[in-house]
């Protein structure tokens, strides 16, 4: 097994797409070219993601030099700034730190119970991040700005960098350990110097992934009281809609999405981690642990399991037996729920849909035009969904009227969000099927897509449900592009949740937070049984 | 079979939209751009359907927010009616010559003060604002003679607002009008030295409840609201009247109009009418909305301080300009 493949897996296991287009094993297709269709649908797609970026970049060329730097560079501005950059710099060491010690105890230590501990690291991704803000808000309600923000982003987040560091973790092959420790390396450095620079990629992905949450998120933010380029921005847009003030301040929130990319980027480096050599790789050894050393390797995952899954279920309990019957105001609910549902099921299968062109093509015939368009894919897929929905607000309201206050502009936002959590495991799930078979069906008459649809397609079709899946799940938790966005009338369960919140109305809240978290549960667990499954048990 | 595979996944996309647009997007009747409480125009909004079959659907959003979008949305805007909380969001759509003249037998429902001369708008309730403060950190002679003094240095630290909610900005433009720009310019700067954001009016409640801060400029119905329900967000807290025509005794008109380019005018005109009858404003004075009726002879929650008794400084509603009040709260640092 290559290692780029693997990566492709892992990255399905991280539910998001945010590492560069890995290499994949160059087997050219049968056709000369791509069919038209497909790279007509591929060349469209990153057009329209780069749709809020060129916008930004007009708007800021009609306001004109002299206003946007009187917008931009004020000291409102630079206050967001520090308080955006502080968060992100306090937030993901620690995300780090908590990341590869959970998934050492349970990788690699004889931690009772680490099967559970494992999956109690995943689940705090069931819960919504602003249901984790929820929760310390109604728990501590004087907890507020940046230490409140980074303990409840950390506790929302860490799993991020948990599942791919465990996943990577249980890949490594001992033997390189083995010769460290043969040179006389003492434990601690064998760690240090031999299994830490093996995590890199997971560290660096993971990371990148927290960071741009933490960029994007307004719902943990703003029920914490802590000002972000995000929040600042909603602001704008409640007091102006979209004037250049809200226009601008997108402007550079987009340029700090652009700054963490290339950071990612250069610090991924082009080492190579794959193992090389006959035969394959034995059981890692596990750390014995003393009966003290059990106890001390304890505290870690039940206070980490306690605030992070703890503290969120018991409060939700708490206002639902507070709420009591009276908070499910059935029709209310249930027509919330039935919008979620369809919003979320029709937007990941057009997501999906949309992804198998540009998939196809990055996998059978890769080339500098394929990866350019991927580029531009993840790009748009950085940006918080608030700068997205301003833009397509604008665009919409003045050149596609039409389509503007539709459904259809709504999950056009999806897609632009959306795309690449779909296009990873739709790559991975194409790359591993052959394209020998592909070859024969056009051999034996049936035309491209045929071919693609009767023969890849069956085989990828496991890789695009977990694809589907993922984009579900961001969409059941998608809030401020639903608001700008969606129908007049519209009530998903996120907007409903958000709007009791608003009027400090917890109690009528937490039937929306506890439908959000059922949602996402069989979604968690997806994550967390092919996170292991990519390591082969 | 010879399916082709990109028309296949075409026509399948389509269904899927059109149907998810018939299930979202299925009903016809008016839609109302909403920036007062959801609450209580639901409960217009359901006696009314109930009683003349007009379906309503409501876009629930800020003040500001939704005028500016009214004006960017021009004529091809698909509001039929905008009900705000309050006036200067009115008046920002009225300049845009965006509404229809509201129907003579409805301006006559309104006493005079809630409505405009030229009766492009109308007022549909009123709200104060209020000095909220926690019983145990102030006393009555700690209390503030002026809403000018919060930006004085001795209240650093110690009072809160919502500088992002239309409320708050509604505030901001009394003031403007009746201080001009400078002064007001100086006094947000105070402000922003002084006072502690939050967002929405009841978590400034809620804060000064639990101690957090020892006040709060709102307007007055959070309290009785919450009073109404079971109190735990307010029971530590006292309100404060300025009165004396003190820019902080500013009283928000909030309106309601019809969108010229509204397609419904006929049962457009008929909800604004309904809300500033009988039955629209009888729902001010019983419901759990707190706000003042402003009908001609119709009757506030008796648990409220009597409109008349409040001493507002005298407005000329036209004059409130909210734009200008975002400006300057930007240049203040506040948003």
């Amino acid at each position: 097994m290559t290692a780029e493949p693997a990566q492709t897996l892992l990255q399905t296991a991280t539910g998001d797409a945010l590492y560069a287009p890995p290499v994949v094993l160059r087997v050219r297709h049968h056709g000369k070219r791509p069919p038209l269709w497909i790279s007509a649908t591929s060349i469209g797609l990153s057009l329209l993601a780069l749709l809020p970026l060129g916008f930004i970049g007009v708007i800021a060329f009609e306001t004109g030099w002299a206003t946007v730097s009187e917008l931009v560079f004020r000291p409102r501005v630079g206050e967001l700034l520090l308080n955006t950059l502080a968060l992100v710099l306090l937030t993901i060491p620690l995300c780090i730190v908590l990341g590869v010690a959970m998934a050492w105890l349970t990788e690699r230590t004889q931690l009772p119970g680490r099967r559970t501990w494992s999956l109690l690291a995943t689940a705090p991704l069931a819960v919504p991040a602003f249901v984790h803000s929820y929760a310390w808000v109604s728990l501590a309600p004087s907890l507020h700005g940046l230490p409140a923000a980074v303990l409840v982003s950390v506790l929302a987040y860490f799993p991020f960098l948990y599942l791919p560091i465990a996943a990577s973790l249980r890949r490594l092959d001992p033997a390189i350990e083995d010769v460290g420790e043969s040179l006389g390396l003492k434990p601690w450095a064998v760690f240090r110097r031999v299994v830490l620079p093996q995590l890199r990629l997971p560290i660096c992905g993971g990371a990148l992934l927290v960071g741009l949450h933490l960029l994007a998120e307004y719902g943990l933010y703003a029920m914490i009281r802590f000002d972000t380029f995000t929040t600042a921005i909603f602001d704008q847009f409640q007091s102006s809609f979209n004037g250049p003030a809200a226009n601008m301040l997108a402007g550079v929130l987009a340029l700090c999405c652009l700054g963490l990319l290339t950071l990612e980027s250069s610090l991924r480096g082009n080492a190579r981690y794959a193992r090389v050599g006959a035969g394959s790789s034995r059981q890692p050894r596990m750390q014995r642990l003393s009966v003290r050393g059990k106890s001390l390797a304890l505290v870690l995952p039940i206070c980490l399991s306690v605030l992070a899954l703890g503290v969120p279920l018991i409060t939700l309990g708490n206002w639902l037996i507070a709420g009591g019957a009276d908070a499910w105001n059935g029709a209310k609910i249930l027509d919330a729920l039935q919008q979620t549902l369809l919003l979320a099921g029709v937007g990941a299968l057009l997501t999906t849909c949309a992804a198998i062109p540009v998939a196809w093509l990055s996998v059978r015939a890769p080339g500098p035009l394929q990866r350019l368009l991927e580029s531009c894919n993840y790009i748009a897929s950085s940006l918080p969904g608030i700068v997205v929905a301003l833009a397509l607000v604008t665009v919409t309201i003045e050149f596609a009227r039409p389509i503007y206050q539709t459904v259809v502009t709504v999950l056009l936002a999806y897609l632009l969000m959306f795309l690449p959590r779909a296009l990873v495991s739709l790559r991975a799930g194409i790359a591993q099927a052959p394209v020998e078979l592909e070859n024969i069906a056009r051999s034996l008459g049936r035309s491209p897509a045929q071919a693609l649809w009767r023969v890849t397609l069956k085989l990828a079709a496991p890789s695009a449900a977990a694809g589907a899946a993922m984009v579900f799940l961001g969409i059941t938790n998608e809030l401020t592009a639903t608001l700008l966005l969606a129908p007049s009338g519209t009530r998903t369960l996120a907007t409903g949740f958000w709007a009791m919140t608003s009027e400090i109305d917890y109690a009528a809240a937490a039937p929306y937070a506890l439908l959000m978290v059922l949602l996402s549960l069989p979604l968690t667990a997806l994550l967390y049984y092919q996170s292991k499954r990519t390591a082969g048990r | 079979m010879s399916l082709n595979t990109s028309s296949l996944v075409n026509n399948a996309l389509f269904c899927a939209m059109l149907l998810a647009t018939s299930v979202v997007y299925a009903d016809d009747g008016i839609v109302v751009y909403n920036a007062q409480h959801e609450s209580l125009t639901q409960a217009w909004v359901n006696g009314f359907t109930q009683e003349t079959g007009i379906k309503v659907t409501l876009r629930n959003g800020d003040d500001s927010e939704m005028a500016n979008q009214i004006v960017q949305e021009g004529s091809a805007s698909p509001a039929d009616v905008f009900l705000t909380e309050n006036s200067p969001s009115m008046i920002l759509v009225d300049k845009a010559g965006l509404f229809a003249p509201v129907a003579p037998s409805t301006l006559s429902q309104v006493e005079s003060p809630y409505r405009p001369a030229h009766g492009t708008w109308v007022g549909i309730a009123a709200r104060s604002t209020v000095f909220v403060y926690n019983k145990d950190k102030l006393s009555e002679a700690d209390l503030p003679k002026s809403l000018l003094d919060l930006a004085q240095p001795d209240w650093k630290g110690r009072w809160a607002a919502s500088p992002a909610g239309a409320d708050f900005q509604a505030i901001v433009g009394g003031l403007l009008a009746l201080k001009g720009e400078a002064a007001t310019l100086e006094w947000l700067k105070g402000m922003k030295a002084n006072a502690t954001p939050y967002r929405g009016n009841s978590t400034v409640l809620k804060a000064v409840n639990a101690g957090q801060i020892d006040s709060g400029l709102i307007f007055h119905y959070y309290s009785f609201v919450d009073q109404a329900k079971t109190g735990e967000n307010s029971k530590n807290t006292s309100l404060f009247y300025f009165k004396h025509k003190d820019p902080g005794a500013f009283v928000s008109v909030s309106g309601g109009g019809v969108l010229a380019s509204s397609k419904h005018q006929e049962q457009a005109q008929a909800l604004l009418k309904w809300i500033t009858g009988k039955q629209g404003q009888a729902i001010l004075k019983d419901g759990n909305s707190f706000e003042y009726a402003v009908g001609q002879g119709a009757q506030s929650n008796s648990k409220l301080v009597p409109l008349e008794a409040l001493d507002a400084p005298s407005l000329d509603t036209s004059r409130l300009d909210s734009k200008k009040v975002v400006e300057l709260m930007t240049k203040a640092g506040l948003l």
